[in-house]
């Protein structure tokens, strides 16, 4: 293995990053899921197991989770669409480095929103 | 002077001392490589649609009670939205979490034991959540849902 980084376009940099995040966000997306579906199907069981178990989720702590939840959904979608169109877009690969810097000024955007919105439902009622 | 073919993995052309598996695949992975971004795209749309309604929308989170779950379910909307998330969210989780174990486990008897517990796992719950969706009754006593009266 190469001791220097110089000559690659790809390791150690924004690229190697983006596929390291889209990785970790993508376990915890799928891990998160898999809990998800348990949890809704206690609907079938009846609406009282239902009702106790979303009514333990409905305090700051996971309001913070939920948070950081949508902050993995956001970047894994939005960074998502730019691996479609690094594969598909003729000036994809061109343009990777600039759609990532793209997919995060958006992500911060869309979180700063949602984090007002979703924090002030949590924490201040209504 | 010899040319160098750049060959994208898993298209099946790879020199065979590259790959860990002796069986051929066919265009397998291609498959899967395509349905990643296929689902990926409709599974932007389904969850920010379901995001949106479920955390953002009227109360937000407080909204969200075996009620909440009833009012939606009664629609075939929701129903197809929620069956089609769950089976295009478990089907690209699962095929994400298969390549990073292929990546990472070299072996050959753990990478197929562990892909097996991963698939059995996901099948499951794709059958379990299958089976809420459509056998889901919202009708309890003293439901004002309209398919209830």
């Amino acid at each position: 293995m190469s001791k220097t980084s110089s000559g690659t376009l790809y390791r150690g940099r924004e690229g190697m990053w983006s596929w390291v995040g889209h990785r970790v966000t993508g376990v915890v997306i799928f891990l998160f899921l898999l809990v998800h579906v348990l949890d809704t199907a206690l609907v079938r069981v009846s609406p009282g197991a239902y009702d106790a178990v979303i009514g333990t989720y409905k305090n700051p702590l996971m309001a913070i989770g939920e948070l950081g939840l949508v902050a993995a959904i956001m970047f894994h979608a939005f960074n998502g669409l730019r691996l479609v169109l690094v594969d598909f877009w003729k000036s994809g690969p061109k343009y990777q480095r600039q759609m990532l810097w793209g997919v995060l000024i958006v992500w911060a955007v869309v979180m700063i929103g949602f984090a007002i919105r979703h924090l002030s439902l949590a924490f201040g009622g209504l | 002077m010899a040319t160098t073919e750049f060959v994208a993995p898993r298209t099946g052309r790879i020199d065979a001392k590259y790959t860990r598996s002796k069986s051929k695949s066919g265009n397998f992975e291609m498959l899967a490589w395509l349905f990643m971004r296929i689902s990926g795209v409709l599974l932007v749309i389904l969850i920010f649609g379901h995001l949106f309604v479920n955390l953002l929308a009227g109360d937000g989170v407080h909204a969200i009670d075996f009620g909440f779950v009833a009012g939606k379910w009664a629609s075939p909307l929701w129903q197809f939205w929620d069956l089609a998330m769950l089976w295009l969210a478990m089907l690209h989780g699962t095929n994400g979490v298969r390549t990073i174990i292929a990546d990472y486990v070299e072996k050959d008897r753990p990478r197929f034991w562990l892909q097996l517990v991963l698939m059995l796992c996901s099948a499951a719950i794709v059958i379990l959540g299958t089976l809420v969706i459509f056998t889901f009754d919202p009708c309890i006593p003293g439901s004002t849902l309209a398919v209830c009266q």
